[in-house]
């Protein structure tokens, strides 16, 4: 028996044997030939052999998964019949260079003009034309590559790291779970295991070293835990524990398409929390009402300068598309703190959190604020639209974020450029001097969200990074709970809707609370919307709100644990 | 010899029409060519036509050379047409 941890990004237990993607190793040397005619006949073999390649997996495709799946092999023949891309090829072998060589080049060169291009649907070329430029290779270097489509039984992927290209050809009711050695809770992989709801482990680092093709491996994907070569007894008991979580998610299933509403008939809204325009897909299959959160950073992290209005302006669309007129909060850019930016060359501070971060840098580089509120305001025409501020202390910061979009909203009407004339404006309530007086700020906004996170670890004065205080992060905290109730009566009391994006909004002790306090919004990772519904579907507000009083009236947040764990639980 | 086409279908000259187009002119021994907005590219290439984007309501212009050039043109306009992808100018 052999014990492998990783990061847990998707629940549920699966057992399986293990299914090894070895990445085949397609380096090669960039060398002058000088036989022209051999080069080319050898590039011409390497074209036929993958051109039958590709019909025998396509005609499997086609048995198996039925015409679209097929289909994407059909595109990879047309790509492989193209004359344009052979006779491009042949070209930079006339002027010298090795079939491989020559055969990269020109890949390389049709997947640069079709990653630029402002379409998602172009975009996805690019992939095709790697994964035929791939297959190519592999036959000019006589390596051979694996043939994902013809797993025909129960597996467990284990793999360096999954990319999408490979993914679609995966045929996912053989596919029970994932196991990776790179990757985090936002890698492709994770997002994908959410997706399809089978369990999943990144960021093992050894996985592909350890596990061996083919034996039996059970994954947790609660703990992060992956066990090889289970004994008897270790196998029993995760196939009982498979068993009940697969009986919990058949009755969550039966939510998917039910309203959010209390069992005494209070309606609420259940939203899902993204980082990537592909996350929204995670939303939709769990049944989220809408986007309470959508980060934007991820389009200004790992890469090398600023997106451009273009860039943003697709993504924001693509989000917007998706969710079909439901409410998407778009929060803007909220850099700084733990999440750098190295090429914005920011100076390193003592107190990074309570530093230069957030609105405080978008108002002093306004350059960069107007780029995103103008990709924001184009794309707000593809749905339903609300821009969130993240991090604001005092009132004339929101108005003046607001006035910069006013502007910008403005600039395009002049252009000729349609703007809706709907979006709503709010903020996020995430500095307890914003939640004090929130009573000013709900007259301004639109709505206001409260971004728990920050908020108890700005109001304990805890840094949440650090592991030697973490125990004061405590969202039962009676400071935090009052902050709350102040935060949702003074919007209110100005006829303005809360909404709540923190971890605490799919917590099972905080969701009865926030129920009776009536919070509007609940937003929270796609994986919790289902049991948050079905949770609240069993609560009733006017029961809880008997309770409220008492619990306002304790002292610490063990006492308010203790209580809804005794009275509110059902 | 020479048509020219208007795009019709919704979405522009897109995936599964130019699929059909560059499929249905592959087996023709002429040479083939179609040209948008001033550029010109092989139409028996698949790359070449989604790399213009064609976009509906455009009029386009295909270009066929040798033995079999009218048959090849026949060809396009009864793809063009029965598939919805646009209409004869």
């Amino acid at each position: 028996m052999l014990e492998i941890n990783g990061i847990a990004v998707s629940n549920g237990i699966a057992v399986a044997k293990a299914y090894c993607l070895k990445e085949p190793d397609l380096s090669f040397e960039k060398v002058k030939v000088t036989d022209i005619d051999a080069e080319k006949s050898r590039l011409k073999e390497a074209f036929k052999k993958a051109k039958l390649e590709l019909e025998e997996i396509r005609e499997i495709a086609l048995r198996k998964f039925g015409e679209e799946k097929a289909a994407i092999f059909s595109a990879h023949l047309l790509i492989l019949g193209d004359p344009e891309i052979l006779g491009a090829i042949e070209a930079k072998i006339e002027d010298g260079w090795n079939a491989e060589f020559a055969l990269q080049e020109t890949s390389n060169m049709y997947i640069e003009m079709f990653e630029v291009m402002d379409n998602e649907y172009m975009q996805e070329r690019a992939a095709d034309i790697r994964d035929v430029s791939t297959r190519l290779l592999s036959h000019l270097l006589g390596i051979e590559i694996q043939d994902y489509s013809r797993i025909s039984t129960d597996v467990i992927i284990v793999a360096e790291d999954l990319t999408p290209s490979l993914t679609a050809q995966l045929d996912k009711t053989y596919v029970k779970g994932f196991i990776t050695d790179i990757g985090g809770r936002t890698s492709h992989s994770a997002i994908l295991a959410r997706t399809m709801e089978i369990p999943a482990i990144v960021g093992t680092k050894t996985a592909t070293r350890d596990i061996v093709q083919g034996a039996p491996v059970i994954i947790d994907g609660t703990s992060g835990k992956v066990i090889m070569n289970a004994t008897e007894e270790v196998l029993n008991e995760y196939m009982e524990k498979q068993k009940k979580s697969e009986e919990e998610r058949q009755l969550l299933e039966q939510y998917r398409f039910l309203e959010s509403v209390s069992a005494d008939g209070h309606h609420v809204e259940i939203a899902g929390n993204i980082g990537k325009p592909e996350d929204v897909e995670m939303i939709i299959e769990n049944g989220g009402d809408g986007i309470g959160l959508f980060r934007t950073e991820f389009l200004y992290m790992d890469r090398q300068e600023l997106p451009n209005e273009e860039e943003q302006f697709t993504a924001y669309k693509t989000v917007l598309e998706k969710m079909q007129g439901k409410p998407t909060v778009v929060r803007t850019l909220d850099i700084g703190g733990d999440k750098i930016l190295p090429y914005l060359k920011l100076d390193h501070e003592m107190n990074p959190f309570l530093g230069y971060r957030a609105i405080r840098l978008c108002l002093d580089k306004q350059d960069i604020f107007r780029t995103q509120l103008r990709a924001l305001l184009r794309a707000s025409i593809y749905g339903n639209l609300k821009v969130m501020f993240p991090m604001i202390a005092t009132v004339e910061e929101f108005r003046e974020a607001k006035a910069l979009l006013l502007e910008e909203k403005q600039k395009l009407v002049v252009e000729g450029i349609p703007v809706s004339e709907t979006i709503e404006v709010g903020m996020m309530v995430e500095i307890p001097s914003a939640a004090v007086i929130a009573d000013l700020f709900a007259q301004e906004a639109d709505f206001l969200s409260i971004g728990t996170n920050d908020l108890i670890q700005y109001t304990l004065a805890a840094d949440r990074m650090n592991e030697k205080v973490s125990y004061l992060y405590q969202p039962y905290h009676p400071a935090i709970i009052r902050l709350v109730k102040t935060v949702i009566e003074a919007a209110h009391q100005n006829g303005k809707w809360v909404g709540m994006c923190g971890e605490m909004a799919g917590d099972e002790i905080a969701i009865p609370i926030l129920l009776a306090l009536e919070l509007d919004e609940f937003s929270m990772s796609g994986p919790s919307i289902l049991n948050t519904r079905a949770q609240i579907a069993k609560l009733s507000k006017t029961e809880i709100a008997v309770h409220l009083e008492q619990i306002l009236s304790l002292t610490t947040a063990n006492e308010v644990e203790a209580y809804v764990k005794k009275n509110l639980l059902k | 010899m020479k048509k020219t086409y208007k795009i019709t279908s919704p979405d522009g000259l897109h995936a599964r029409p130019t699929t059909l187009l560059v499929t249905a002119v592959t087996s023709f021994e002429s040479e083939v060519s179609l040209t948008y907005k001033d550029k010109t590219v092989n139409l028996k290439s698949i790359m070449g036509v989604m790399a213009l984007g064609i976009a509906s309501g455009s009029v386009m212009e295909v270009s066929a050379e040798g033995p079999d050039a009218k048959e090849l043109l026949d060809k396009v306009t009864e793809v063009i047409i029965s598939n919805g992808i646009g209409v004869e100018c």
